[in-house]
């Protein structure tokens, strides 16, 4: 294999990555807090992409003013969202906030079908997304030169956010000891909210990228996304940042790469990440990069 | 035999004259719908002894399914049905001229979808909570992944089509006895697993790991047991529901059917055999008789546009509402025993009695 050809192969596997990695800091930082999996997480990405997408061609705005408003609407569906499906069940046991979550899952996404129809949609790519570069004989869509800069830019401000503010001190608080954090007169309520807004900030950030990448949508596209940044995030550690970044590298380099050096495996692609979960939490089910916890009677 | 085993026995043989005069009676349509309910009936006793009764939340129910609808379908198909099928790629020689007789394919069917249960719980079942749902979910995507590429032996995403009717006599109404006959013999089977000492043990581990393993349970072996029967009953499940629909392809087994499972078992009340039984059949048919709002409706003069996908829409707000403000479901752990009945005459007859005395 030419040098060039593995080259381009790296370029899509980190942009990819990079999309996992957003997605999978929201459901590592749900499950940090209230040790819940949001399943309806991949929902949020999907409503982002087509909220980005119904600015662009039903309201006819600008690209960018367009992914502003997808990234806001977003944020405040994730904020809804959680005050509507999971606080009401904040003292229940955590199978019914788990069927809860499924519940909200499907009801985004059948929504979605009802409401955008169930047809694919294409998204429309700005020329600046668009353009073919060739640097040293590797043509590379600019797109994804973009997603690892906007990711990298992403997480560099959550990075400050979570280790520098006061706001970011409640969440690594609160994510450590609830009842603790609670008593230490920290509103653990508008701090869950807030996990929520961040993580789907980071999820629209997500979506319209991948809406720029792989300009099809469907109502159903954020199920296996969601599903595989999951595992992405349990792979890196749950709770830990860090490591569901590191997760969402290691899970689009890996599903890019195999197919890219056998190529009789592709039809094996999103199996991949699930017998990566399965290895993961066989032999070291703390994760990557988390803390090994014991349970005391 | 005493008064219980009596009443058991009196209302098996009415559930038979039941099934005799809706056999004979209903149209095709609403015999298809019947069946249904009774494959839901299994499919959501299996799945509420692993998520109700051990507590074990599993989300791998369509990878079992699966795995018995094509061992059913590929054991029971006639060798000229198989090879029109597997027109692309010719099927493997070693199933190309097997064909069993419908009992034992179904038998098998459940075995094999028990050996993949005993594959899959060993290592699994040593997660706790959402990351044995999660594990689950995994495996049950991997069968799916690996039924589409498997070409040789599934017949890829292309599916299999013209499955024989359910039955030995390959006649369309023989099939409400086995549906139904699997899904009583399947409620007997729980309710004495559950009132017997295993069941307790299943209950003491739902309740506290800790406290069970501590009493001497050995957690793991009840697990892999409760996982098994589980997985066996949804080998069985999958391998009617394939014969009822009579065609089979991998995009069926999607998470959408686990999740009918679920609602089916959430609505009843996770841990009650009566309230999976009552809210299987109630499911099933609301999901039929709900196809209305997928079409156009007219009232009056005005014709409503249907919006295909509104009926997925209620269901699942329909189970967002019941977790949210009534966890317990239809019976909550509740069951349905002669007991309750013969104390619930006792108190309807005794205040009439009091009140003829003053």
């Amino acid at each position: 294999m030419a040098l060039q050809t593995i080259l381009q192969h790296l370029v899509n596997g980190i942009s990819l990555g990079s999309l996992y990695a957003l997605l999978a800091i929201g459901y590592t930082m749900v499950y940090g807090i209230l040790r819940l999996i949001n399943f309806a997480h991949g929902d949020i990405f999907m409503l982002g992409t087509y909220i980005a997408f119904y600015s662009m061609t039903a309201f006819f705005l600008p690209w960018w003013i367009s992914f502003l408003i997808a990234i806001i609407v977003t944020c405040i569906f994730g904020i809804v969202l959680e005050r509507a499906a999971y606080r009401p069940l904040r003292d229940s046991p955590r199978i019914s906030v788990m069927i809860s979550a499924i519940g909200a899952s499907f009801l985004i996404e059948n929504l979605a079908i009802v409401v955008f129809g169930g047809r694919p949609k294409a998204f429309p790519i700005p020329t600046i997304f668009s353009k073919i570069l060739n640097i040293g004989g590797v043509s590379i869509v600019s797109v994804s030169i973009f997603i690892p800069i906007i990711t990298a830019i992403a997480l560099f401000i959550l990075n400050y956010l979570v280790n520098n503010t006061k706001i970011g001190m409640a969440m690594r608080a609160v994510s450590k000891d609830y009842e603790a954090a609670r008593l230490m007169g920290i509103n653990v309520n508008n701090i869950i909210s807030f996990t929520f807004g961040t993580g789907s900030i980071l999820a629209a950030i997500g979506g319209v990228m991948w809406g720029l990448k792989y300009p099809q949508l469907i109502p159903l596209m954020g199920l296996m996304p969601g599903l595989k940044c999951f595992i992405a995030a349990v792979v890196g550690g749950i709770g830990n940042i860090r490591g569901a970044v590191l997760g969402g590298f290691i899970l689009g380099l890996g599903e890019i790469l195999i197919v890219a050096f056998s190529p009789t495996l592709s039809g094996y692609r999103d199996a991949f990440a699930f017998v990566l979960l399965i290895v993961i939490l066989l032999v070291k089910p703390s994760g990557l990069l988390g803390q090994n916890t014991t349970e005391k009677v | 035999m005493s008064k219980k085993t009596k009443l058991t026995l009196i209302s098996i043989i009415a559930c038979i004259g039941i099934l005799f005069i809706l056999n004979s009676t209903l149209g095709s349509y609403q015999l298809r719908i019947l069946n249904l309910c009774g494959i839901y009936v299994i499919l959501a006793l299996s799945l509420n002894l692993i998520n109700g009764f051990v507590g074990l939340f599993s989300l791998g129910h369509a990878g079992f399914m699966a795995i018995g609808a094509y061992t059913s379908a590929l054991l029971t198909m006639p060798p000229e049905a198989k090879e029109m099928n597997f027109f692309l790629k010719p099927i493997v020689p070693w199933l190309a001229n097997v064909q069993l007789s419908f009992p034992i394919a179904l038998f098998m069917a459940g075995v094999l979808a028990a050996g993949a249960g005993v594959l899959i719980g060993a290592p699994v079942l040593r997660l706790k909570d959402d990351y044995l749902a999660i594990a689950t979910l995994g495996f049950s995507e991997i069968i799916r992944v690996i039924f589409t590429n498997t070409q040789s032996i599934t017949n890829g995403a292309l599916g299999i089509k013209g499955l024989p009717y359910i039955g030995i006599f390959n006649k369309a109404s023989e099939a409400i006895w086995w549906t139904w006959g699997v899904a009583i013999i399947t409620i007997i089977f729980m309710a004495l697993l559950i009132n017997g000492s295993y069941g307790r043990a299943f209950k003491a581990i739902r309740e506290d790991e800790i406290a069970a393993e501590a009493m001497g349970i050995n957690l793991f072996k009840h697990k892999l047991m409760a996982f098994v029967i589980g997985s066996f009953f949804a080998g069985i499940g999958g391998a009617l529901l394939g014969h009822l629909m009579g065609t089979i392809d991998p995009l069926m087994f999607r998470f959408l059917l686990t999740f009918n499972i679920v609602l089916i078992v959430v609505l009843g009340g996770i841990g009650s055999i009566t309230g999976s039984v009552i809210s299987a059949v109630i499911v099933t048919i609301a999901m039929e008789a709900l196809r209305v709002l997928d079409g156009d409706m007219q009232i009056g003069s005005y014709i409503i546009k249907g919006i295909p996908g509104t009926r997925m829409v209620v269901f699942s707000a329909l189970l967002m509402i019941v977790i949210i403000f009534y966890q317990r479901g239809i019976m909550g752990t509740n069951e349905f025993t002669w007991d309750w009945i013969l104390k619930r005459q006792k108190k309807i007859s005794e205040p009439l009695n009091k009140e003829k005395v003053s």
